[in-house]
């Protein structure tokens, strides 16, 4: 009777352990055996030990409680946060750190999204930036200098490459650097999602001069581009635009594809200008009206 | 007291009270925590910070307050179901003293910021391994009790008991195997994807042996103990214990939905979790037959409402967890405070409410005196009930909200409706409302505590009378 293992503790016992292992088997350890969990893109690179050593900083801090480092393939996810994310991204993430709570953005594809500047004044005071924000600020990073020999341990730890010259380039460096650089590296295996056209050529702002359209202009520069351009326009990480005359000499297409599809170091613009990069995209978040809005309230400001 | 020649309390006691100390220290940090979600001047770095209070939070409850309270009970059920005392009772005292340290020093550790970062597996290596010590002591006094019993048929309580002691060593071990770097810093053995299964196998499964089969145990020995109600089908139990501990493992995936983990293990992990709503729908019908025509005992039994409540804040879990599990549930709520609203009606509901009761059935027991306060046991019911629904409807709601504006796309431009900033400020009412269920909650907690020590008291007081009387 197959009532008697209720009086044999240890066939009980033996009974459950088997019970337990068997999706523990099927769900965990086969897969882990076979390659499809442990693919590598081509394009993915090991940590550097300045990157280890922000990844450690994000560890320590919990800053995956409250940011996801995984895009679904979601329509409106990927048109927030970029391209979705591949498994074999994740080859050299020890743990991985994927999150489970969107408290704030995800940060999957936040590498070169904004330039080192935003991200030192942001960590420092996340509400100078975003005046709703409820991130803490982890300004007090840059006392706590990282420690070579450290890092060397732990780049041997995860067998990666690490060269004298690279433990020499963290002297003087602090764990806000470093958590900097590694904010830089998010997402760099997946080339950035190609900008779409939004405009046609040559297309001119239909609100341009629009008194409305200036007003919500100025609203939308407070909430989204004073953080780095200042107030009024007057300039901070991003250039001044009040008294910009290479800026306002440009056509409404470029002043449009600028804040679109923002810059990237060494681009090219109208009149030959190259440009230093550093302006993230708009175009995910603003709408086509919202940023002809833009485009009418920073005309606006020419020659105030 | 008349037992204690026969029986082993002190480490029962030992842990009862330890429990107690913190569990209410990890909910006053999670309180804090709920408040410097809408107040960020109150993340003070580095220690004080949600990034490190929040590991604090669900390890001090999962650690310091779930895994004492399940060492006291199943200290006490073991040694009652098989009529013996505790094979080595020294052991557990010498457990309960360890098991104190060990928590001090995880809950510093973790705000000095030594953390694997796998949720629900923070600690690092040395404390791991003290983890797996502890437990390797609990499952010598467990089993060996039981091996040498003196009742030979193992009540149902006892089968939730072992799969617990098989299930938490198992999953705890895999996912907890580091390369250790120094003794405050290790990297995980797993890398990227398969890390991500492995931990996810592991934090289901840390929910399914800590939160559901050990509280079972409780469930299926406290009700018919304090209602005086036998359990209405043995068969039923049988069928929903085996059931259980077969198909949690399979279900981890169901954290995973939608990431870069291979789709067949998403869809066989969401497949086994729709099948685990009929085990645990098992002992929930169990326990409402149980009560038959008894259900005046509600009432006039003050321990039967928190086991009823109980089961049924179990029931809505594992039918709300299933659900969630499912894609189309998935993409809108997982990532939200949703899933947030969820787990407290799991901890906060089944969990609380179900521990609080086997405490207070315990405890004048091994101290033989009565509990101080009725009245008392039916404040904190009502308190810790109203502020746990408070949290989890409030969290329902906004979670829905969250998924919906992260997802709404204007249909007039096709570019996405509101920027993630505008989501943010739209949850700070919730939170704050959050926040007052949360401190509603609290003091139900602390009108627990004190109902506790002052039974203890007066056991104390009785004792010193009788004493006086007799003579002695």
């Amino acid at each position: 009777m197959a009532g008697s293992i209720y009086k044999k503790p240890i066939l009980f016992a033996i009974v459950v352990t088997f019970t337990v292992l068997s999706g523990s088997i099927v769900m965990m350890l086969l897969p882990m055996m076979s390659d499809s969990m442990h693919p590598k893109l081509s394009t993915l690179k090991p940590y550097t030990p300045l990157q280890l050593a922000g990844r450690d900083v994000y560890q320590e801090n919990g800053c995956f409680y409250c940011h996801t480092q995984t895009v679904r393939p979601l329509k409106a996810e990927v048109m927030r946060y970029g391209e979705y994310s591949k498994a074999g991204e994740f080859a050299y993430d020890q743990p991985f750190l994927w999150g489970s709570r969107r408290i704030g953005p995800d940060i999957a594809r936040e590498g070169g999204k904004y330039n080192d500047d935003w991200h030192y004044k942001h960590f420092n005071d996340p509400r100078a930036m975003f005046a709703d924000s409820n991130m803490p600020a982890y300004g007090w990073l840059k006392d706590y200098t990282l420690d070579p020999q450290g890092m060397e341990k732990r780049m041997k730890a995860l067998s990666f490459p690490c060269t004298p010259a690279d433990l020499q380039a963290l002297a003087g460096k602090t764990k806000l650097d470093a958590l900097v650089a590694y904010m830089q590296t998010l997402g760099s295996a997946v080339p950035r999602k190609a900008e779409a056209a939004m405009i046609a050529q040559g297309e001119k702002n239909p609100l341009a001069g629009n008194a409305d359209a200036i007003s919500d202009g100025r609203k939308l520069f407070e909430t989204n581009c004073s953080a780095c351009h200042g107030i009024n326009a007057k300039g901070g990480i991003g250039p001044n635009l009040e008294n910009n005359e290479w800026l306002h000499a440009r056509s409404d297409e470029t002043f449009f594809s600028i804040i679109a599809n923002g810059t990237t170091a060494g681009q090219e613009l109208e009149g030959g200008k190259k440009t230093k990069g550093g302006m993230p995209s708009w175009h995910e978040t603003l709408d086509k009206k919202k940023i002809w809005s833009l485009v009418s309230y920073i005309r606006s400001l020419k020659g105030k | 007291m008349a037992d204690d020649s026969v029986y082993e309390w002190r480490a029962v006691k030992g842990f009862c009270l330890s429990g107690l100390f913190w569990g209410a220290v990890s909910v006053l940090i999670g309180l804090f925590i709920s408040i410097q979600m809408w107040k960020p001047e109150l993340n003070i770095g580095p220690f004080l910070t949600f990034g490190r209070l929040r590991a604090v939070h669900t390890n001090g409850l999962a650690f310091g307050f779930a895994v004492a309270e399940i060492f006291a009970l199943s200290y006490y059920m073991v040694q009652r179901l098989t009529r013996r005392r505790l094979l080595f009772p020294k052991l557990a005292v010498v457990q309960l003293y360890i098991f104190n340290a060990a928590i001090l020093v995880a809950a510093l550790s973790l705000l000095a910021g030594f953390t694997k970062s796998k949720e629900y597996a923070e600690l690092e290596w040395p404390l791991s391994i003290g983890v797996v010590i502890l437990w390797v002591m609990f499952a010598v006094n467990i089993f060996g009790t039981i091996i040498k019993r003196k009742e030979e048929q193992m009540y149902i309580t006892l089968w939730y008991l072992i799969a617990t002691v098989i299930g938490v060593a198992v999953v705890y071990i895999v996912n907890n195997l580091s390369i250790p770097v120094s003794l405050t810093k290790s990297y995980s053995i797993y890398a990227g994807v398969n890390d991500a299964n492995v931990e996810w196998w592991y934090g289901h499964n840390a929910v399914g042996f800590v939160f559901t089969t050990p509280i079972l145990a409780m469930f299926y020995y406290f009700l018919p103990k304090s209602t005086g109600l036998p359990i209405f089908s043995h068969r039923l139990s049988i069928v929903a214990f085996w059931s259980l501990v077969f198909a949690y493992l399979w279900t981890g995936a169901h954290h995973l939905v939608y990431t870069p983990l291979p789709d067949w293990i998403q869809t066989v992990g969401i497949a086994f979790t729709m099948f685990l709503i009929a085990p645990s729908w098992g002992s929930v019908v169990n326990g409402y037959y149980t009560m038959g025509g008894n259900w005046d005992k509600m009432k006039s039994n003050y321990l039967t409402k928190f086991f009823i409540i109980g089961i049924t804040f179990y029931g809505l879990q594992t039918l709300q967890g299933p659900t969630q599990g499912l894609r189309v549930v998935s993409q809108l709520v997982h990532y939200t405070d949703w899933v947030i609203g969820h787990v407290h009606m799991g901890t906060m509901g089944w969990v609380a409410m179900t521990v609080g009761a086997s405490m207070y059935y315990v405890i004048p027991r091994i101290y033989d005196t009565e509990i101080y306060s009725i009245k008392l046991a039916d404040t904190h019911f009502w308190l810790v009930l109203i502020g746990q629904l408070i949290f989890s409807i409030s969290m329902w709601i906004l979670g829905i909200q969250q998924g919906s504006m992260w997802k709404a796309i204007s249909p007039d431009t096709g570019s996405l409706t509101y920027t993630f900033m505008e989501q943010v400020t739209a949850n700070y009412p919730y939170w704050k409302v959050r926040t007052l269920g949360g401190a509603i909650f609290t003091v139900g907690l602390c009108v627990f505590a004190f109902n506790i020590v002052m039974t203890i008291v007066q056991a104390k007081k009785n004792q010193a009378s009788a004493a006086a009387a007799g003579g002695r």
